[in-house]
């Protein structure tokens, strides 16, 4: 049964650190829906936040394989219940009086703004959790979509505890 | 103290009780060879052929102390020559360090003479690697990477150390040598699930592999053993991490494994998995693999529980001191009717052990056998000749059976060989073939050059034979780019070298240059002729089980 995993993994800020994280899931075919790498409260760390759906062994395997890497210091597995996550999505439309309207009410109904604005095209901005920006790019597919980019989630613990409480082993 | 960065490289190896180091120089490492130089009362370099045979040396070094073996090359194609070396210790799991030179920083990046990005190169094949971008960070970084290869479970790493960083100098603090993370038994839960699998268990099986070499878990196997009455298997990588002739030792498991050893792991109803990964050699069609077994899986790399096969109890920790808590947990059991099962399956094998008379592959080996001492380390190429001797040669003591198990290296043997020689000190044996020798046979200058004691049993049958075997049974004897046809004389070859040897065709004519081989304290190359539909057997067809089974060929 395959299921949408949520990882975040504190690394040591190194040269080439994400390039060990990504070859190690290319090498065992990891198959990756989004990937966000960030800075983090401390210049040492960096924060790699990786997305996919598999099966539990499977998840379990890449958490494994992660630790193995000397530079990934913690790693937490996140979900709906025990954390908040969120994506950026940017998405440019064919501006057309025909559908202008349509393309308004629903970015009213997901809280998008828009960005840009030009007589031929229009750019929202959603932030939402993953599975809203699907919905609202499925909404979209109605009329011209001319370009699509989004951040790949970020995604926090809820409460005080942190991923650095967390150690290696 | 303030040194520069090639006498930090030196020093830093001294500081870590390195005596002997194997590789070759060049451009970008020149300054690391001049620092050698000085040192050379202190530290050994051994100029090999060629940094493949160095990067094998030096993990034949590893696979016969346990301590990470040292290996110097130049960058460019110096470095790349090592990639399959690492990339055999990397599969094997064997503690190694390799050190290369590189163009100087402000050159990197701009495809410089020699320069390559070895780092990216080598990056899926070693624990961990590094390039030195500071001289502030050398000696660290060095005394890192050993830290790193001996801890959990043991690998290559690469230290990639700049020119400039060579010349460079900074003060220097020796310090004492790094020690391995502290190794640490599994969880108490863990093992106790483990203890009451094993207690339930009718059919127990213990099967291990070369973790159990690498924890020095033999004892603590042996006392589990006894205690739960089971039989005993291993991997390839296992072959001499317990004695041979131990009675409760069936031998290998796998596709050319012992019949009794593969066919008990097949019935056992609990598989107790000690430094061992189930490698796809090991199971066969693993969805038809034991499928009665719960397996008991106990390494140091929780990455390996489940991996391959689903372990019903999947224990990360140390092999030797898990085993030791097990050990106090289980039961003593019997399991009488298992045993005779078990025995039943011995005869078996017995019955269908090749015993023809003269010169076969096994009578070959059985000869060899009879010369060998209980610390002779024999390494072996890959191919039929590694098979057979896995299967016929017998051990008494851990880390004398030197062979390439993980990547199946071809040309392994001759670095391997030499690396053991001079960790052991022991007269050494190289079992090969005639194509695995045809690969890196080069460094017989070397053997010659430091004058090895080394006695290379050469099986001669103008063929690879193992894929032939497999183009005999499994493409209608299509051999295809498998026949030699080569007009190499390996006398003369050895000889010009200005080693010792000799051609041999029957068993007599073997025993005698046998002895005449360990009588000389140098390389000795026995060129024994075998035929060319020689069969290693039993074999399982490549994801195939145990039920389809070869055990003999033409009936």
């Amino acid at each position: 049964m395959d299921k949408r995993y949520t990882v975040a993994v504190l690394v040591r800020n190194q040269f080439g650190v994400l390039n060990r994280v990504t070859s190690m899931f290319r090498r065992r075919q990891f198959n990756i829906d989004n990937l966000t790498v960030s800075e983090t409260e401390s210049p040492d760390y960096s924060r790699i936040t990786v997305q996919f759906a598999g099966e539990r062994v499977t998840k379990q395997q890449l958490v494994d394989q992660l630790y193995k890497l000397p530079d990934v210091c913690s790693i937490r597995e996140l979900d709906n219940e025990n954390s908040v996550s969120f994506e950026l999505l940017l998405i440019k439309l064919r501006n057309d009086p025909a559908s202008r309207g349509d393309i308004r009410a629903a970015a009213d109904a997901f809280e998008a703004k828009t960005v840009d604005y030009t007589r031929d095209s229009i750019v929202l901005r959603v932030t939402a959790d993953s599975r809203r920006i699907d919905d609202f790019i499925d909404l979209m597919r109605d009329y011209e979509i001319l370009e699509i980019c989004r951040t790949g989630v970020v995604s926090l613990e809820r409460g005080a505890d942190t991923i650095r409480k967390v150690t290696n082993l | 103290m303030k040194l520069t960065g090639a006498d930090i490289v030196v020093r830093t190896l001294l500081e870590q009780g390195v005596d002997t180091v194997f590789g070759y120089p060049g451009g970008q490492v020149i300054h690391i060879y001049d620092s050698l130089y000085k040192y050379q009362d202190e530290l050994r370099h051994v100029l090999t052929a060629h940094e493949q045979g160095a990067a094998h040396a030096a993990d034949g070094w590893a696979r016969a102390t346990g301590k990470p073996g040292v290996v110097i090359a130049t960058s460019g194609p110096g470095a790349t020559n090592l990639v399959t070396g690492i990339a055999t210790a990397f599969l094997d799991s064997i503690p190694m360090v390799a050190i290369t030179g590189n163009v100087p920083n402000v050159q990197i990046g701009t495809d410089s003479f020699q320069e390559i990005d070895i780092t990216g190169i080598t990056l899926p094949i070693t624990k961990h690697n590094y390039f030195v971008g500071e001289i502030e960070h050398l000696a660290d970084t060095i005394r890192e990477a050993f830290r790193l290869a001996m801890s959990g479970r043991p690998g290559p790493v690469l230290v990639d150390v700049p020119k400039d960083i060579q010349i460079a100098s900074c003060d220097y603090e020796p310090q004492p040598p790094v020690v391995p993370d502290p190794p640490h038994a599994a969880k108490e839960e863990r093992i106790r699930e483990a203890a009451a699998c094993i207690d339930a268990a009718h059919r127990p099986f213990i099967y291990f592999g070369g973790g159990l070499i690498a924890s020095g878990a033999q004892e603590e196997l042996l006392a589990l053993a006894e205690k739960i009455d089971a039989p005993i298997g291993c991997s390839l990588m296992g072959v001499s991490g317990i004695p041979t002739d131990h009675p409760r030792f069936l031998g290998m498991q796998g596709m050319h494994g012992h019949y009794a050893c593969s066919t008990a792991m097949h019935r056992s109803d609990c598989i107790i998995a000690l430094g061992a990964r189930f490698n796809d050699r090991v199971t066969g069609d693993r969805t038809r693999f034991a499928r009665g077994a719960k397996i008991v899986h106990i390494d140091v790399d929780g990455s390996e529980l489940s991996k391959n096969v689903t372990a019903a109890c999947g224990l990360r920790g140390d092999v030797k001191l898990t085993l030791q808590r097990l050990a106090e947990l289980v039961s003593r059991l019997e399991h009488p009717e298992w045993r005779d099962t078990v025995d039943g399956f011995r005869r078996t094998e017995a019955e269908n052990r090749d015993s023809r008379t003269g010169l076969t592959p096994r009578s070959a080996l059985l000869t060899l056998d009879r010369h060998l001492t209980p610390d002779t380390p024999v390494a072996t190429d890959v191919g039929q000749h590694q098979m057979w001797a896995a299967q016929t040669l017998t051990f008494s003591r851990p880390r004398r059976f030197i062979s390439s198990g993980g990547l199946g290296t071809m040309g392994f043997g001759m670095g391997a060989a030499m690396g053991a020689q001079m960790a052991t000190g022991e007269h050494t044996v190289l079992v090969t073939g005639d194509g695995s020798f045809g690969m890196n046979l080069n460094e017989l200058a070397t053997a010659v050059t430091c004058q090895v004691p080394l006695v290379i049993l050469l099986l001669n049958n103008g063929v690879l034979g193992m894929v032939r075997q497999w183009q005999t049974l499994f493409f209608d004897r299509h051999y295809s780019n498998t026949v030699l046809e080569r007009q190499t004389d390996f006398v003369k070859l050895a000889e010009a070298f200005g080693a010792k040897a000799e051609r041999v065709d029957t068993l007599e004519d073997l025993d005698e240059a046998l002895e005449r081989a360990f009588g000389y304290e140098g390389p000795y190359l026995i060129d024994c002729l075998i035929g060319e539909d020689e069969f290693v057997l039993p074999m399982l067809p490549p994801g195939g089980s145990m039920d389809d089974m070869i055990t003999k060929v033409g009936d």
